[in-house]
């Protein structure tokens, strides 16, 4: 089969090196397996308040007054803040980072102004001598609320009659422009072929509607910060988040302050997945810090990190697929209805640009829906949008497996997009690897494995862009030649190890000498936060870029040593070479340990800085096989079996690699199986505890299988390609696929909860 | 000359419809301002921050990137991520 | 409201604090003594973060009282290394790189400790049902099942050859 040619061909190029694809330690690995690592919760300063927030109990309510006065009496409390104290924003869509961003919402998400939106909301907070004297205050603050009638679910806020959230919420995407405020904040269509020819062409067309339910991102480290301000009115904010810059910017921005005007110092940071890469404490923490003069510490509860940041978006997305008697791809439709939570800005349209874009399909449309509702605001999580319109698609082409004779993994090959293939959202894809993890899943041995009763497999791919963007690194070369690697990234998985060796690779140079650090806003160039999977492809690149102008430096100052050209000069191992021979002069390598030792005589010290804005980050595909046992008396699931395949591009340290994809694929089991946020009628979220909201745990699953597929990115030095992205997407569907295939019932609601599956097994036995 | 292929949605409220566009420019500032000149309101219709794709390259905050002659520009929303 | 005395054993070393009746061992751990390396990731015992040992039996620091403390052993992660020698535990955390962002691992490394002093071979299954109350969302278990039974295979190793 062509395709398979075409594959083999690219999977032949292998470079060996000496650091990039080891697995050596983590340099910050000691501090964090005995307690000593300083994470958000953890930073104590002399004198410092505990602040926390009052948060609404309604779904949906006018705030008439907020009386203070009694809580502000209450000896002890030396602050309050209420979303009077901080500025009004205008509504608008502003550059923010690199995605643009409506402040306003941002403001009003942190703390409400007119109406409280959802359970949950901040609508003051508190600061005091201690904790206990500061929830007492806070029960002090009375809120004098007018509740308002609310509404949960997607497809009931685009209902005409709907309960309206905000009064100047005007469609945007429709033409003509509505006149009326609705909860439908856009429309965004993406578009290419002809799918009414295509559906007329095709020979099967499946089509269905599937759902999901909001998850949150689970990171088992609560939301944390302290803020300072001296007295002549600087901020200093430590705090954990996926971005140092992100919180300077947003609270500069919420505040109206000078950028300059905060410094922000990133602790280390206890999981994110994408749940915090906006802010929500900080401004808070920082209002409450100016007015009692005092560093304010706040940290969120569990129940607080449910009810008011995250979670990502419950979804209904309707597929059509058509294609074929012999299994080609002909056209494909796509609906997709995302809740938004409180404020417009669903990732309802990269669902729409990623459902199709593992396949070549000549004829295709997504039509994406951003719907507000009485939900918190939702944040990004791990490809964001993307898991949910794959489960559909995916949950299709097994469906069209099915009815068509053909094995599911068979048809993905037939389709698999490639170099050259078009996409939904525009550009044809460059160098890419998807094929190569289908044909890596028909080699594995899971695929053939047979099954027992009670048993299903399953199978489903994915697909994530990946992002590069703005990055800074240093590298500096100390006095004894050890170097240290400043970037601007927090490290969640494992990206200082990264750091480390690409620079060390770079440099010739033992990696044990090589320290990575990450700088403050005040202490390295602005980067970009910590996702999108772009930190060892961007940053990395950085710290590439940097090292080699360190190397070109060292060439030019053993070439002063040797008083030769520092073209004369190789670079190699570690130690500069001379090339020139001359009679009469023995020049003997000079070590890095040698320049550096004499750096101050040949022009200072030794420094490379870099700062790029980093494009070719290579798109990243998966293909994941799930093998479940479902207990037809209680719909009960196990997962016994997963293999996770990826293209990885190359694995700088493959164990922190496999670690991604072995933690994405099991969010997205516990998406497909377990987790859910539920309501009651009243609007309040049920289940605000890990009792209830159960993610998995370690008895729930197998070992993860991975296979590291290796096809590098041509736009990275070492040919990095994201992935933290790519693994969440495929567990929806494959877990589904199986669970259909064990039950010879197709699910298309998750979570597939024992509830709910007993409940399809019962209907079809009953339906005979 | 480059091909600019837009969105059929974009196409009809700024290009009158025109999803195919070609356009003589050497980088996307020049691409930009040729297409300025043509559909009056262009420039803004990409304020909201869209991105663009060049021969299948993204980029996310252009200005000078290269356009070559057989070139096919895209434009598309900004890409975040988790 | 009146401060409870209380005089008890962590890591060793005796401590003797006056609390507030309500504050939790975690509270005084952290708070109190600076033993960061217990974290609170849910209060309500659900995700094992502040795991620590208390006459060797693992319990969450969350749900015990400090004033509960009195007259017993506390042992916490910051207990687990003999100075700055790793426990074997610790050294196969980072070998097999069973932790992401780190914030689960002194839980889990201290629940895998209580489970090896009474169980020096565990199999897959009871390690991971051993450690179903400690809650990872970067992992997936994987690297940590494994570090787990690497660590176990090393210590009866350890105490065979001494």
């Amino acid at each position: 089969m062509g395709n398979e040619q075409d594959a083999l061909n690219l999977v032949n190029e292998q470079v060996e090196y000496k650091w990039v694809g080891t697995r050596p330690i983590r340099p910050d690995g000691a501090d964090k397996v005995t307690g000593r690592a300083t994470f958000g919760a953890d930073i104590d300063l002399p004198g410092m308040l505990t602040g926390v927030v009052i948060r609404s109990p309604h779904a949906h309510a006018r705030i008439i007054s907020i009386d203070t006065s009694a809580a502000a009496a209450l000896p002890g409390v030396l602050g309050i803040v209420t979303g009077a104290d901080l500025p009004e924003l205008p509504n608008e869509i502003a550059a923010g980072g690199e995605a643009p961003i409506n402040f306003r919402s941002v403001s009003e998400n942190a703390i409400a102004r007119r109406k409280a939106l959802y359970d949950g909301h901040a609508v003051a907070a508190v600061a005091a001598t201690s904790v206990e004297i500061a929830h007492e205050a806070a029960a002090l603050i009375k809120v004098n609320y007018e509740v308002l009638p609310h509404v949960i679910n997607v497809l009931d806020a685009m209902a005409e009659d709907a309960p309206v959230l905000h009064d100047d919420l005007i469609t945007k995407g429709l033409e003509p422009a509505p006149t009326k405020a609705s909860n439908i904040a856009g429309k965004v269509e993406f578009a290419m072929g002809d799918i009414e020819k295509g559906f007329a062409e095709s020979d099967v067309i499946i089509e269905r509607s599937y759902t999901t339910e909001a998850v949150h991102q689970g990171y088992i480290e609560p939301h944390a910060v302290v803020a300072s301000v001296a007295a002549d009115g600087m901020v200093n904010i430590w705090c954990s988040s996926q971005g140092q810059f992100m919180v300077r910017e947003f609270c500069a921005k919420l505040l109206g302050m000078d950028i300059g005007r905060i410094r922000v110092t990133p602790a280390e940071i206890g999981g994110g997945f994408g749940g915090k890469t906006t802010v929500y404490l900080e401004p808070l923490a920082v209002v409450l810090a100016q007015k009692s003069g005092r560093p304010v510490r706040m940290v969120m509860t569990r129940g607080e990190v449910m009810r008011a940041t995250g979670p990502t978006s419950g979804t209904h997305v309707h597929v059509k697929l058509g294609a074929k008697r012999d299994g080609t791809f002909v056209a494909g439709e796509m609906v997709l209805k995302y809740q938004a939570g409180a404020y417009p800005g669903s990732p309802a349209f990269l669902g729409g640009m990623t459902g199709f874009s593992c396949y070549e399909l000549p004829n295709a449309k997504a039509v994406c829906w951003d719907v507000v509702s009485n939900r918190p605001k939702c944040a990004a999580y791990r490809a964001p949008g993307a898991p949910m319109a794959s489960f559909g698609v995916e949950s299709a082409i097994d469906e069209l497996a099915q009815t068509l004779g053909m094995d599911p993994l068979e048809l993905r090959l037939k389709n698999a997009a490639k170099e050259g293939t078009a996409t939904i959202y525009g550009p044809k894809f460059l160098k890419i690897g998807y094929l190569e993890t289908l044909l890596a899943a028909k080699a594995h041995p899971h695929w053939s494995a047979p099954l027992g009763p009670n048993q299903g497999r399953g199978i489903a791919s994915g697909f994530w862009f990946n992002v590069g963007g703005p990055s800074s690194a240093s590298v500096h070369v100390n006095e004894d030649g050890s170097v240290s690697v400043v970037t601007g990234n927090p490290d969640i998985g494992g990206s200082r190890a990264s750091m480390a060796i690409m620079a060390a690779e770079v440099l010739g140079m033992d990696l044990s000498k090589v320290k990575p650090l990450i700088g403050d806003t005040g202490q390295i160039a602005y980067s970009f936060l910590t996702g999108g999977s772009r930190v060892t492809f961007a940053t990395g690149m950085a710290v590439c870029d940097a090292a080699k102008d360190v190397v070109r430096q060292l060439r030019t100052r053993a070439a002063k040593m040797w008083k030769v050209t520092p073209e004369d000069v190789e670079w190699r191992d570690g130690s500069a070479f001379c090339t020139k021979v001359e009679e009469g002069k023995e020049r003997a390598p000079l070590t890095l340990a040698a320049i550096a030792h004499g750096a101050a005589r040949t022009g200072g010290p030794i420094s490379g800085n870099v700062s790029i804005n980093a494009a070719g980050a290579g798109p990243g595909f998966g293909t994941h096989i799930c093998d479940v046992e479902v207990d037809p008396e209680t719909g009960a699931t196990r997962v016994i079996r997963y293999t996770a395949i990826q293209d990885v591009g190359r694995a700088i340290h493959p164990s922190y690699v496999e670690g991604q994809l072995q933690g994405g694929a099991v969010q997205g089991i516990g998406w497909a199986l377990n987790e859910e946020y539920v309501y009651d009628a009243n609007g309040r979220l049920q289940n605000t505890g890990f009792l209830d909201y159960r993610m998995p745990v370690a008895s729930d699953l197998p070992m993860i299988d991975t296979v590291l597929v290796e096809v590098p990115n041509p736009g990275h030095p070492y040919g990095v390609r994201g992935v933290g992205e790519v693994p969440i997407v495929p567990p929806l569907a494959a877990v589904a696929n199986a669970v259909s295939h064990a039950v010879g019932l197709r699910l298309t609601s998750l979570p597939i909860s024992p509830p709910k599956l007993l409940a399809a097994i019962d209907g079809a036995k009953a339906a005979g | 000359m480059a091909t600019v292929i837009l969105q059929t949605e974009f196409a009809r409220r700024y290009t009158g419809g025109q999803t195919r566009l070609t356009v003589a420019a050497t980088d996307y500032s020049a691409l930009i301002e040729t297409l300025e000149a043509r559909f009056p309101g262009f420039e803004e219709s990409l304020q909201g921050g869209m991105a663009v794709a060049i021969d299948g390259e993204i980029y996310q905050s252009p200005l000078l990137e290269k356009i070559g002659a057989e070139s096919e520009v895209h434009f598309l929303p900004p890409i975040g991520g988790g | 409201m009146a401060k409870h005395h209380v005089t008890t054993t962590v890591n060793r070393e005796p401590v003797e604090l006056l609390c507030d009746p309500s504050a939790t061992l975690l509270d005084v751990l952290r708070d109190e003594l600076g033993l960061i390396g217990s974290k609170e990731g849910c209060g309500s015992g659900d995700c094992g973060a502040c795991s620590v040992l208390m006459d060797g039996r693992l319990v969450c620091a969350c749900l015990v009282l400090a004033a509960e403390a009195t007259g017993h052993e506390i042992t916490t992660i910051e207990g687990i290394a003999d100075g700055n020698k790793l426990h074997t535990l610790q050294q196969q955390f980072l070998e097999d790189a069973a932790l992401q962002c780190g914030i689960c691992t002194p839980g889990f490394i201290v629940a895998a400790k209580a489970l090896l002093d009474r169980n020096p071979d565990p199999t897959e299954t009871e390690v991971r049902f051993w450690l179903a109350g400690n809650l990872c969302r970067c992992t997936g278990y994987d690297k940590i099942v494994r570090a787990v039974m690497n660590a176990a295979a090393k210590m009866r190793e350890e105490a065979v050859h001494g």
